[in-house]
């Protein structure tokens, strides 16, 4: 690295390198390929159980410190849910408690330095994404069967304005997965790459201490970002499963 | 010469990044101040202004897409 900023004649950023996906054990990369991302998504699966299924496996009446973390996650995700969707949405609870750990230990792990962030990669969050677009159009559907079509049709405005509404509905409608997995995705990425960048200001002697300082900082900021991205992704699911259940304006 | 135009495109598209700063930096400014009228009111609006700012945000990191897919697409 150090030869590249000599004959570039300047300072050498690779803010990109880190989200290169490897084969763990070496050869091409196909369907089946054992690589960086599939190990931390293990890694994250595993961090989710270790939290929510070891800690609580004794039912203490009174609350170690790994069981209150556990209670204290389930009773937020619970609330949360409660207070979006209502009371018919707690049926679909686990659900969300699941995508919301998963994307938080995902998140988290990526922050652990020469690790990998998996939810930077738009193939994970668009599975996730679509995955509640799909699941929650079919509740929709299954729920109030085709007046669940109501929902694009909003019965508040002016009759002339409708069809125009129909539209703009219909058009946000399809963009949510996108914009859904794409937030996510972009925050993360956005997030390390700037990391990357400041990590590479420290190639210059002078600036090198502030530099250090510089990533202490936006480490910190990561870190909220990871946990409200996770909150985000999993308020907007709770967002679109009211609609599902509800889809009268 | 493409490849210049592209690096000045996903300048152009950085813009976008400021106009999203601008727009969440309205929904916190208007939350807080609905928040110092009536504090009372303000905890159950938290989810309400995290989804605002979720909002305002896709767009942005939208256009710092635009900018990445410029920079090692194009």
């Amino acid at each position: 690295m150090a030869d590249d900023a000599k004959a570039g004649g300047g300072l050498s950023f690779k803010p990109m390198d880190q989200f290169e996906v490897k084969s763990l054990f070496g050869g091409e990369i196909g369907t089946f390929t054992l690589t960086n991302v599939t190990f931390w998504l293990v890694m994250a699966v595993l961090a989710v159980i270790a939290l929510m299924v070891l800690t609580t496996s004794k039912r203490a009446v009174v609350p170690g410190r790994g069981q209150s973390i556990a209670e204290l996650l389930y009773g937020f995700v619970y609330k949360m849910v409660e207070d979006v969707t209502g009371k018919d949405g707690i049926k679909y609870f686990p659900y969300i408690m699941t995508l919301f750990m998963f994307i938080l230990c995902a998140n988290f792990l990526g922050l652990i330095p020469m690790s990998f962030t998996t939810t930077s990669h738009i193939a994970v969050t668009a599975i996730l994404g679509f995955g509640v677009f799909i699941a929650v159009t079919v509740l929709g559907f299954v729920k109030n069967g085709a007046s669940f079509l109501s929902l694009f049709w909003v019965s508040s405005a002016p009759l002339a304005l409708r069809p125009i509404l129909a539209i703009i509905e219909i058009i946000s409608y399809f963009v949510r997965p996108v914009s859904h997995s794409i937030r996510l995705a972009g925050n993360m990425m956005a997030g390390h790459a700037v990391l990357k960048v400041f990590a590479g200001f420290a190639q210059v002697a002078a600036i090198a201490p502030l530099a250090i300082i510089g990533v202490m900082a936006i480490y910190g900021l990561e870190v909220l970002v990871s946990a409200i991205q996770a909150y985000v992704f999993t308020i907007l699911t709770c967002v679109y499963l009211k609609d599902a259940l509800h889809p009268h304006h | 010469m493409e490849g210049e135009l592209a690096h000045i495109g996903a300048g152009l598209a950085a813009i976008g990044s400021g106009a999203a700063a601008i727009g969440v930096g309205h929904v916190a400014g208007n939350f807080l101040a609905g928040a110092l009228r009536n504090p009372s009111a303000a905890a159950g609006q938290t989810a309400t202004l995290f989804i605002g700012i979720a909002f305002a945000e896709a767009l942005g990191i939208f256009s710092f897409l635009v900018a990445l897919l410029l920079m090692f697409a194009v």
